[in-house]
């Protein structure tokens, strides 16, 4: 490929690369929403009063796109009630009372797999989602009920949000789990390249990769420039194999499976023990943390919890976040739960949190010429504001994939991002009257 | 623990880029030109200076008070209009008229369109070409205090004499106040550049394109071309001018088509027009045509209908 997409230099803040993950003590209560993936929400399959291990089925997956739920904890179900999840909607979720013990299920053993089938059943019991945020089940993207032509298999270890390093923990501390299931995957769904892509300013985790890829011949590292955001699945997929994703199209249309490195590793583990997806290794910093941490956290863990194994605040938060800083989502309280899909909660203190005041655009480009799709978000604002949604569209506002690159360089400090949902609501709505 | 966490769609982070930090960079970068003018033409120079960038702040402080829009003189881009304004007046033109021309530049061009970013037409090169038409600025130009010449450069090289490439260079001719010392301009247009606060499309094609077309219609002679384009105002309207945001493309070959377009007109109206000078002309008519040329040049999209 000839160039780079663009995009915005973001600081690194990777005060915690390097540290290797801590197990939190147990917590004493887990609540687990039944919503921590894309689809269909899973259903409860215990009640209150029940007794559950690590590991239990406490939700079964419902329909194609959803994902089985297994308990966190040892301990007694509270309750099944409905919680207000951070995208607003109203979900029922189970909290667990832990006795302490974290006792491990009996029934738990590694899955038998001698094939294709075996393989995308074990991922789909597993209860894996996209881990590094999006939360897409995974075994759907291996192809649910028929056998896909993948030609690459791209690993995404680029981690190029600031502060969280969880993804490089992995890379280095669980390249044993990565690598067993990249032979599997290799094996059983037939994949003739695995490009593993990191970006420049994580050397030890390339280290760590190429170990693996140096004695597999069909397995690469791809080294990344240190430019946000390289994680971003068409921008990742162009700079690994060259291939466009179109709008509209996913990567399996160029015959590519993205998934994230953490994503893999979880995929070896469970391979390995049979232990599905109860717990997560996240990135605890912002300015508001007192000892910024990579915890190894039970699914469920109140953020409160979370912070507390930290250190506690050495100032009062004021914006705490699901993720990273460019893509984050901010959380209304602290008793929200660790989600399957969570690789860091941030809290910051006052002065990060101020919202600039936006002023008038003055047509700098300084947004257009950070977007890694070329998309112009003033002249987007433009069109929004006439409700010219033939406009938007040849914009190609529906690109946008809310990276917020251009919100970042905006020296007018206007809100580009939120603009560009609104706008592509609008032209939503205006292509359903005319599908009228 | 309260409840009262701040919810916001992100990015939660900024670069830190600032409007009004833009502006002070283009301030810095006009510096030299602005001291080099006052070191040439002395005090009345920097008299012509403080007039335009009072009366600039001024007029769009008073117009967004009787609006009751909200005060933005803060951005300091009423700061740039009015000394970019001045640099390319004449240290000897009468102080109101220098006057004038800044409130022109802002209340007309700029505040009435609905302020920054929304002026259509460059505020100073506007306001430069109506002081042209209006008060026939820049026929009778100043000369530097020690300077021997009788006449522009512009009007020499016309009259077929040639002013030395030195003299030119250092600013040391005839001229409006900015725009006499290439040295300082560049300075300052490199300081952009490094700054990244403009890119090098606009300036290299417009002096690019004038310097080949002098060359191709003044006898095919390298020092002719060289002297057509150190003169008259180019360096300061190709690198702080014909580079606004507003009145320019963003895309590479919009720029591109902006700065050959720009170099053209300039040289159509040296060679064959009735005015000796030709940037702002070339660069006004640019802006007016900085829509069409928008249109013709959108981005490629990445993974869009177009690509
Ligand atoms: S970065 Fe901001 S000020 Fe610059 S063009 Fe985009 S919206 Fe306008
Ligand atoms: S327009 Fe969308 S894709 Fe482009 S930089 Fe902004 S948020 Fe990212």
């Amino acid at each position: 490929m000839a160039f780079y997409l663009k995009g915005a230099k973001v600081p690194h803040k990777k005060s915690t690369s390097g540290m290797s993950a801590i197990r939190i003590d147990a917590p004493k209560t887990v609540t687990i929403p039944t919503v921590m993936h894309i689809g269909a929400p899973a259903t409860p399959v215990v009640k209150a009063g029940d007794s559950v291990q690590v590991g239990t089925l406490i939700a079964e997956q419902n329909g194609v796109i959803s994902s089985p739920i297994y308990s966190s904890v040892s301990g007694t179900v509270k309750s099944v009630a409905e919680v207000l999840l951070s995208s607003g909607k109203n979900v029922p979720a189970i909290t667990i009372e832990s006795d302490g013990e974290m006792t491990v299920n009996s029934e738990i053993k590694p899955p038998v797999v001698n094939s294709r089938e075996d393989l995308v059943n074990a991922v789909k019991q597993s209860g894996i989602v996209g881990l590094g945020g999006a939360g897409f089940p995974t075994y759907v993207k291996y192809g649910a009920d028929k056998p896909l032509d993948i030609q690459e298999l791209i690993i995404n270890g680029a981690e190029c949000e600031p502060y969280i390093t969880s993804d490089s923990v992995n890379m280095i501390d669980n390249a044993e789990d990565i690598a067993f299931a990249i032979d599997n995957l290799v094996k059983y769904l037939n994949i003739k390249k695995v490009i593993i892509g990191i970006e420049k300013n994580k050397p030890k985790a390339i280290e760590s990769m190429n170990k693996i890829a140096d004695s597999r011949e069909n397995v690469q590292v791809k080294v990344l420039p240190t430019l946000y955001p390289q994680g971003a699945e068409k921008v990742l997929v162009y700079h690994t194999t060259g291939k466009t994703i179109a709008l509209g199209k996913l990567p399996i249309d160029v015959g590519c499976v993205v998934n994230n490195v953490t994503t893999i590793a979880a995929i070896g583990r469970y391979l390995k023990t049979g232990m599905p997806l109860v717990e997560k290794c996240i990135t605890v910093d912002g300015s508001a943390v007192k000892e910024p941490k990579n915890v190894i956290v039970p699914i469920g863990t109140a953020l409160k919890d979370v912070f507390e194994f930290c250190g506690g605040f050495k100032a009062e938060p004021k914006k705490v976040l699901y993720g990273g800083p460019m893509m984050g989502i901010s959380v209304p309280d602290l008793d929200v739960p660790v989600l399957k899909n969570t690789n860091a909660v941030l809290a910051f203190a006052e002065k990060q949190v101020n919202s600039p005041k936006a002023t008038a655009c003055i047509r700098c480009g300084g947004c257009t010429n950070r977007c890694p799709f070329g998309i112009d978000p003033s002249a987007i604002a433009r069109a929004y504001k006439k409700n010219d949604t033939e406009a938007l569209e040849k914009l190609g506002v529906e690109l946008c994939m809310e990276c917020g690159c251009c919100t970042f360089a905006c020296p007018a400090k206007r809100p580009l991002v939120q603009t560009n949902k609104l706008a592509k609501a609008a032209l939503r709505v205006a292509k359903a009257k005319e599908a009228k | 623990m309260d409840n009262k966490l701040h919810i916001s769609i992100s990015p939660h982070i900024h670069s830190g880029a600032s409007t009004q930090r833009i502006m002070l960079d283009v301030i810095i970068a006009l510096l030299p030109a602005t001291v080099a003018g006052c070191i040439l033409f002395g005090l009345r120079a920097l008299a012509v200076v403080a007039v335009c960038v009072v009366a600039a702040v001024l007029s769009e402080f008073l117009f967004n008070l009787i609006i009751k829009k909200e005060q933005t003189v803060g951005d300091l881009s009423a700061v740039v209009t009015g000394l970019l304004l001045a640099l390319n007046l004449p240290a000897n033109i009468p102080l109101w008229q220098a006057a004038v021309g800044s409130v022109f530049a802002i209340v007309i061009v700029k505040c009435i369109f609905g302020g920054i970013g929304c002026n259509l037409v460059n505020p100073a090169i506007t306001a430069r070409v109506f002081m042209l038409v209006a008060f026939g600025t820049m026929a009778k130009a100043a000369f530097p205090l020690d300077a021997v010449s009788s006449a522009t450069p512009l009007v020499q090289l016309a009259e077929g004499n040639t002013p030395s490439m030195l003299d030119l260079f250092m600013g040391n001719v005839g001229g409006a106040i900015g725009e006499t010392s290439a040295l300082a301009l560049v300075i300052g247009g490199v300081y952009l550049l490094v700054r990244r606060v403009i890119t090098w499309h606009i300036p290299v094609a417009f002096i690019g394109t004038v310097f080949v077309m002098s060359f191709l219609l003044d006898g095919f002679d390298v020092m002719a071309a060289l002297l057509w384009i150190l003169s008259g105002g180019l360096f300061l309207g190709a690198f702080f001018m014909a580079t606004d945001y507003v009145t320019s493309p963003p895309t590479k070959w919009g720029k591109i088509i902006f700065g050959i377009g720009a170099g053209l007109i300039t040289i159509l109206i040296r060679f064959y027009g009735n005015y000796p000078e030709g940037v702002s002309f070339g660069i006004l008519m640019m802006n007016i045509l900085n829509p069409y040329i928008e249109s013709w040049t959108p981005r490629k999209l990445f993974g869009g209908k177009n690509s």
